[in-house]
């Protein structure tokens, strides 16, 4: 057995054991193992001839001898399939292996099929077939319909335009998804055009434009707002001589661009900064999960809902 | 005809938009257009859904290296799609009980629901939280003071990592009982400045604000040109290489 | 020494990096928050609207940034909520559905008398990027013709007379990247005049700074302003003292300052070795 196979075994091992004994303690301490969830059933009846709905909602697992309260199989398996999922993606920074490979496959599935349900449900079944086909949508899928509401016509022109995009994974005729595309990014082109020159452009310019003394409420220089503005005009400007390839940076161009680097890297080392800050904060996340939901070492008699 | 024909629909829907900007009358046509905008990224959405499913699939048959993982990416697509369209496990919704399958498609304790919870949640969130560990690795491998602007632009991380902390704040709390000893409001003010989290926020307000405004311009400039080449036809990359 | 750290094996620096985080969060480590003039901003741009002002929010992010901005979203929540404003909540993020419905939730537990349909309404997701956006602007029902539960818009009371966003007295964004805040500067608050704030990750936030204060009237960057706005919102609403969910960045804030700490010492061990090499190499 190599070196990197003998710590794979070891970490296994290591951590097996730890969850044994983690488990082993919270079921003395507790009564159940843990990483179990319990939910309270919530009972609904909408009218008097209908079924009521029963709903389950999560609730703490110190109360699950009370009324109405059971253990739930399904959430408990996902939050331990949550929990090795979340272990698999990590144990890619010991080195490729085939739990993470597995982990990633997954990821690329549910995610692509995610989006396809949420768009299908969301715009196409309510604003493309609910404006198309209104009566039929209301007595199925969209029973809160406008009762007034009739066909719109012009809604055939996207029905058309989704078809022909759907064609693209034909043998043969993909070209035709070209139509729906061009439409797409025509659109996308006129909106920015416009929104990009007001707000990133002439809006920009006009918020640049700041007094360069600035006087307080007696009349008298209020000196560090007069620099602060003084700083971001000229900051703007140099920043703006350095991205200006059409004019060699030699002499005072140069002087200026120069600086213009320099406060483009005061820019970055903030960028840089909270880029960390952001990372960071991930991570603490889902190591809450790991000790809080799963492993139960932050709230070991589950005394309340989440951290 | 199979390049002509979408040249001139980019152009229409933009200049469309672009007049119903400005003119008011002409305000429904530019809605009519999002409108129609919106249902095509909807099916954009299922478009990237089954070419996911061929491209797999294609790996599959072709028995190429990895293709039991390209198998277990199809099963958990199935799956995922399965669940979500046919709404399994949801109750109907309590304003319309007698209509079965109108109930939340995302209702808590359906299997679309758990699916999302416990698969994709961790894992996305797992994905991203990766990145605090490789940010440390290139700060140790490759952040290096070489020149002046490096110089800088650590020292500006460095101000900014603790500033957005409370070790900033404890690094300098020396700083507000110095400046109450100065009368001048001059130097009063400076010396409070200097306290690690009231820097940061001058490095971000002014600064950073400086030089994320140019950017900001630049890239506007560059926006605006690309959308009207766009528009004009001069750049028609979208379309594809032609052979077709 | 210098051998060690010049030929470190980078796992041991995952490792550290790993305890630098997890230690804090076993230990519950806390520090004092003193919310900024940024910040202050916000609280009150929201906070000074009257009582039953009508906000949007859109909570445009996934699971990848929950972290950061979730918390941020549960104070904006919590504070209109404690405002008694009426709430309107969608998405442009697919995986925004589940954050947007995180936020109801804890809406009915937490304030009980808040009633949907006429304290707020989930008008859910849309697809299209920046165009759901530009199409609320000037015809909401358009766009979202009825909620998550399926019922029309003109059924709500909330909804009803709604004609577009316009009417809103407040937009609150939060924002993981695109579509997000840039995107709601673009077509809604610049053109409109439409009040705005943000709530953003810290990669995005530095892109921002130039909307503030003409098109964005504030903006909470990163998990440091979501923990000094939850701080403010304790101090001005003293009952929140005790939810422990209200202080979710707070919390965070511990290994936040430990892993900072430990990144500029990585930083310093680093640039310690080039230089010592680089002399060497002299």
């Amino acid at each position: 057995m190599n070196r990197e196979n003998l710590i794979w075994l070891t970490l296994m091992l290591l951590g097996g054991g730890f969850l044994l004994i983690n488990a082993g303690m919270k079921y003395s301490e507790t009564g159940t193992v843990n990483g179990s969830v319990y939910v309270q059933e919530i009972v609904v009846e909408p009218e008097a001839d209908a079924p009521p709905i029963v709903t389950y909602e999560r609730t703490m697992a110190s109360l699950r001898n009370e009324p109405g309260v059971s253990f739930s199989l399904s959430r408990t398996i996902g939050v331990w399939a949550a929990a090795l999922c979340t272990l698999a993606v990590f144990s890619f920074l010991w080195g490729d292996n085939p739990l993470y490979k597995l982990a990633e496959s997954v990821f690329v599935g549910v995610s692509a099929a995610y989006a396809m349900v949420v768009g299908f449900w969301t715009e196409i079944v309510q604003n493309l077939l609910g404006n198309l086909l209104p009566a039929l949508m209301r007595q199925t899928l969209l029973p809160g319909l406008d009762t007034a509401k009739t066909t719109e016509w012009e809604y055939v022109v996207p029905l058309i335009l989704g078809v022909m995009m759907i064609w693209r994974l034909a043998p043969s005729g993909g070209w035709i998804a070209r139509w729906p595309l061009a439409f797409f990014i025509g659109a996308t082109a006129g909106i920015r055009l416009i929104s990009y020159l007001e707000s990133d452009f002439v809006q920009q310019i006009n918020n640049t434009i700041l007094p360069l003394v600035v006087l307080s409420a007696d009349r008298t220089i209020d000196i560090w707002s007069s620099v602060k503005n003084i700083t971001i005009v000229f900051g703007v400007f140099v920043s703006l001589v350095y991205f200006f390839f059409s004019v060699e940076h030699t002499g005072t161009v140069g002087a200026l661009a120069r600086v213009g680097i320099w406060l483009l890297m005061i820019t970055f080392g903030a960028s840089f900064g909270y880029t960390v800050m952001g990372r960071v904060a991930l991570l603490a996340a889902r190591l809450e999960f790991i000790f809080d939901e799963w492993l139960w070492l932050i709230d070991p008699l589950q005394r309340r809902l989440g951290l | 005809m199979k390049r002509t024909v979408p040249l001139i629909i980019a152009a229409t829907t933009g200049f469309v938009l672009i007049v119903a900007y400005f003119i008011p009358y002409t305000e429904t046509w530019g809605e009519t257009a999002m409108a129609w905008f919106n249902i095509i990224a909807a099916v954009a959405f299922v478009l990237g859904g089954f070419n996911l499913m061929k491209n797999q699939l294609q790996k599959i048959s072709d028995r190429r290296p990895g293709w039991g993982y390209a198998a277990v990416t199809l099963i958990s697509f199935v799956i995922t799609l399965f669940v979500g369209l046919a709404k399994v496990g949801v109750t109907p919704s309590e304003t319309y009980p007698e209509y079965p399958w109108a109930g939340a498609y995302d209702q808590e304790g359906a299997a679309f629901w758990w699916v999302y919870e416990y698969l994709f949640l961790p894992l996305s969130a797992t994905m991203f939280a990766m990145l605090a560990f490789y940010i440390a690795s290139a700060a140790f491998r490759a952040f290096r003071a070489k020149n002046v602007e490096a110089v800088i632009l650590l020292i500006t991380a460095f101000i900014v990592l603790l500033g957005r902390t409370y070790a900033g704040v404890w690094l300098t709390s020396w700083v507000d009982p110095l400046a109450a000893q100065f009368e001048s409001p001059f130097m009063s003010q400076l010396i409070t400045g200097l306290r690690l989290d009231r820097l940061t926020g001058t490095i971000m307000n002014v600064f950073n604000l400086a030089g994320m405004r140019a950017i900001t311009i630049g890239i506007a400039l560059g926006v605006a040109s690309t959308s009207l080449k766009v528009l004009l036809g001069v750049d028609r990359s979208y379309l594809g290489s032609g052979d077709d | 020494m210098f051998e060690f750290f010049r030929n470190l094996d980078r796992r041991w620096v995952f490792l550290a990096m790993l305890l630098a985080v997890a230690i804090p969060i076993l230990l519950g480590a806390r520090f004092p928050e003193d919310p900024s003039p940024m910040v202050r901003s916000v609280f009150e741009a929201i906070d000074n609207l009257p009582e039953g002002s009508r906000v949007l929010l859109a909570l445009d992010y996934d699971p990848a940034s929950e972290g950061e901005l979730h918390p941020m979203a549960a104070a904006f929540t919590r504070q209109c909520a404690l405002k008694n404003h009426k709430m309107y909540f969608m998405t442009l993020w697919p995986p925004g559905t589940v954050m947007v419905q995180k936020q109801i939730t804890m809406l009915e537990r937490e304030f009980p008398d808040y009633e949907y349909g006429i304290d707020y309404v989930n008008m859910g997701f849309r697809p299209g990027y920046e165009g759901p956006i530009k199409l609320i602007v000037t015809d909401l029902k358009k766009a979202i013709a009825a909620d998550v539960q399926g019922t029309s818009l003109d059924q709500i009371p909330l909804t009803r007379d709604l004609k577009n966003i316009q009417q809103m007295d407040l937009i609150i964004n939060v924002s993981a990247g695109y579509p997000g805040a840039k995107e709601w500067v673009l077509y809604a608050s610049t053109p409109y005049g439409i009040p705005t704030v943000a709530g953003t990750t810290g990669v995005q936030s530095p892109l921002l700074m130039p909307y503030i204060p003409n098109q964005l009237t504030g903006m909470l960057g990163a998990i440091k302003a979501a923990a000094e706005y939850e701080q403010l919102l304790i101090d001005e609403y003293p009952q929140l003292k005790d939810n422990r969910q209200a202080q979710e960045a707070l919390r965070r804030m511990g290994p936040q300052l430990v892993a900072h700490v430990f990144l500029i010492v990585l930083i310093l061990i680093g640039n310690a070795i080039y230089f010592i090499e680089r002399r060497r190499s002299r």
